[in-house]
């Protein structure tokens, strides 16, 4: 009876403090998908998914999940400075927080929640870390512990908040490969991200967001110099040459 | 040594209030490692001293500082959230007004000459014992008291069993927490009616000023040697009965007030276990340097040599 997820945002507009701080934004995605949201900081990403997640009022528009129930099939990433680091928790307990709406009030984890955590771990290549205090973890590390959480709650969407911010680049590789897998099951990402890497052309869609719709679509086709500059100004272009596609420029230099 | 120890159970009262400090010892870290992981510590403050006025009336209604003292906290909890999203002030701000507000209201009531009069009336000429409200008489607690604080804290060791998953996720990711369908606001409330609970069962111990050593230390001591969370409420425990029974000991050998010694052993406990994580870091760096000038020399050394 699982029906395909799919997310639908149309004309959505959200204030915050009374200004609009996000203002008629509408896409269409899934099923599986791997889709990026690109902007620069305070650009509203942030909203963005604390309202798809159902955390902030509408001002206007709607958004449709397709007729699924948000508690269940969302899982959500925070960044980082909303995880509570001072609670001490192995990464097997993090994991079966994911448990949480399997397990009845009174009921302590079973044999198949303990199973489900362990498949989950040993997906995101973590399960020999499983005692470990997820503080002692590095950045790609905990983002993939994050993953195996949303893989035990069964979610069929996925958010993620920034999820690149203190990852090193050899890290984000791994994490990136987890979520295209996830993609290939019907799943849908959504990733939000201040930095337009290399990591950005790994997407499917991505959307463009500064406080407005900037652009949305497949990576080649949403980066256009005119979309780089709403995002980041004149120097945004540099970032089209460098970073975005760096075998392509008027530069004579080759990257080795 | 063995008389030191047995000796005072010839006296009822000594045995009410080691069952007492027990309680106390066990329910405050236990609860209090929530509150240290939520950073609510002045929140645990403001309660012990909102619950005042509720000690005050239940001594002359009914001889015991406890039962009306626990819809009170409660009630203080409420107050605070409720303020603080009317009038759009930081919760910060408004701990800080219910708190003072209360505590005053106690004072005010247990001072006014109305009250005095009745309470000598009532309570066959005896006047209220303010003092023992606000440090703890352990060694004062009556067999109802006794009997209400095994009921309170049977009620909150299932209350936190109850809420344990959504305590868990809502410490650790808030945000998270509420996607998943966590009603965070519900389970803040719950802890918040918890600690209301345990800080009314302490105050008869560590007294309205001192229950926070009760509540935060032997917690935050669990918090620099466990690695789980389970652990720190184990350890917690054990330095919290630890510090009680010490200090009921003190009290009734060295004719102390029970409430400042028990903070004290508490307080002490802490602050060795810190100090020896201090030292073992400071050991480590020491011989981070050492390495360091001794590679440094044996590299001048060489070259010297070799120059």
């Amino acid at each position: 009876m699982t029906s395909e997820p799919g997310i639908i945002v149309d004309g959505v507009t959200v204030e915050r403090g009374g200004h609009a701080a996000l203002t008629d934004i509408t896409f269409e995605v899934g099923p599986g998908a791997l889709m990026g949201v690109l902007g620069p900081n305070g650009a509203g990403k942030s909203t963005l998914f604390d309202a798809i997640a159902g955390l902030l009022p509408l001002a206007s528009g709607a958004i449709d999940l397709r007729g699924m129930e948000r508690k269940g099939a969302m899982a959500y990433v925070p960044q980082r400075d909303n995880i509570n680091w001072r609670f001490p928790a192995s990464v097997h307990d993090v994991v079966m927080m994911g448990r949480g709406n399997n397990i009845g009030w009174l009921r302590r984890p079973g044999r198949r929640d303990k199973q489900a955590v362990r498949e989950s771990l040993e997906r995101v290549a973590l399960w020999d870390k499983r005692s470990v205090p997820i503080t002692q973890l590095s950045g790609g590390e905990r983002q993939r512990v994050f993953i195996a959480r949303a893989l035990a709650q069964e979610a069929s969407i996925l958010l993620m908040d920034e999820a690149f911010s203190g990852v090193d680049v050899g890290a984000q590789e791994g994490i990136v490969e987890v979520l295209q897998s996830l993609r290939d099951e019907g799943k849908i990402v959504i990733i939000s991200t201040h930095d337009l890497t290399n990591i950005a052309q790994r997407f499917d869609q991505v959307l463009c967001i500064n406080h407005h719709m900037c652009a949305y679509g497949p990576p080649d086709e949403a980066f256009t110099p005119q979309v780089l500059e709403e995002l980041y100004g004149s120097h945004g272009l540099e970032f089209a040459h460098h970073h975005v596609d760096p075998h392509h420029d008027d530069d004579g230099r080759r990257l080795p | 040594m063995i008389d030191y120890v047995v000796g005072p159970f010839q006296y009822g009262f000594m045995a009410r209030a080691l069952v007492v400090a027990i309680i106390v010892g066990v329910m405050c870290p236990v609860i209090g490692a929530y509150v240290v992981a939520r950073g609510r510590a002045f929140m645990g403050d403001a309660l012990a001293h909102s619950v005042l006025p509720g000690m005050a009336v239940g001594l002359l209604a009914t001889g015991s500082a406890l039962l009306i003292a626990v819809p009170v906290g409660v009630g203080a909890a409420l107050l605070i959230g409720y303020i603080s999203r009317r009038t759009g002030s930081s919760e910060d701000t408004s701990i800080g007004i219910v708190f003072a507000g209360a505590f005053a209201l106690g004072l005010v009531i247990l001072s006014s000459p109305l009250y005095i009069n009745a309470f000598l009336r009532l309570r066959g000429g005896k006047s209220p014992d303010i003092e023992g409200l606000l440090v703890g008489e352990i060694l004062g607690v009556n067999m109802q008291e006794v009997y209400i604080s095994l009921g309170l804290a049977a009620l909150v060791i299932a209350g936190l069993y109850l809420f344990h998953r959504q305590l868990v996720y809502t410490t650790f990711d808030p945000v998270g927490a509420q996607v998943v369908g966590i009603r965070t606001r519900l389970v803040e409330y719950a802890l918040l009616a918890l600690l209301a609970l345990v800080i009314v069962i302490g105050i008869q111990a560590a007294g309205i000023v001192l229950v926070m050593a009760m509540l935060i230390t032997p917690a935050a001591t669990g918090y620099l040697l466990a690695r789980r969370f389970v652990g720190v409420m184990v350890i917690g425990a054990l330095i919290g009965v630890l510090s009680a029974v010490a200090g009921m000991y003190l009290s009734f050998h060295a004719n102390m007030p029970a409430g400042p010694v028990m903070a004290l052993i508490a307080t002490g406990v802490f602050g060795a276990v810190a100090a020896r994580g201090l030292a073992a870091q400071s050991a480590r760096r020491l011989r981070l340097i050492a390495t360091g000038a001794l590679g440094a020399v044996a590299a001048v050394r060489t070259r010297w040599k070799s120059g």
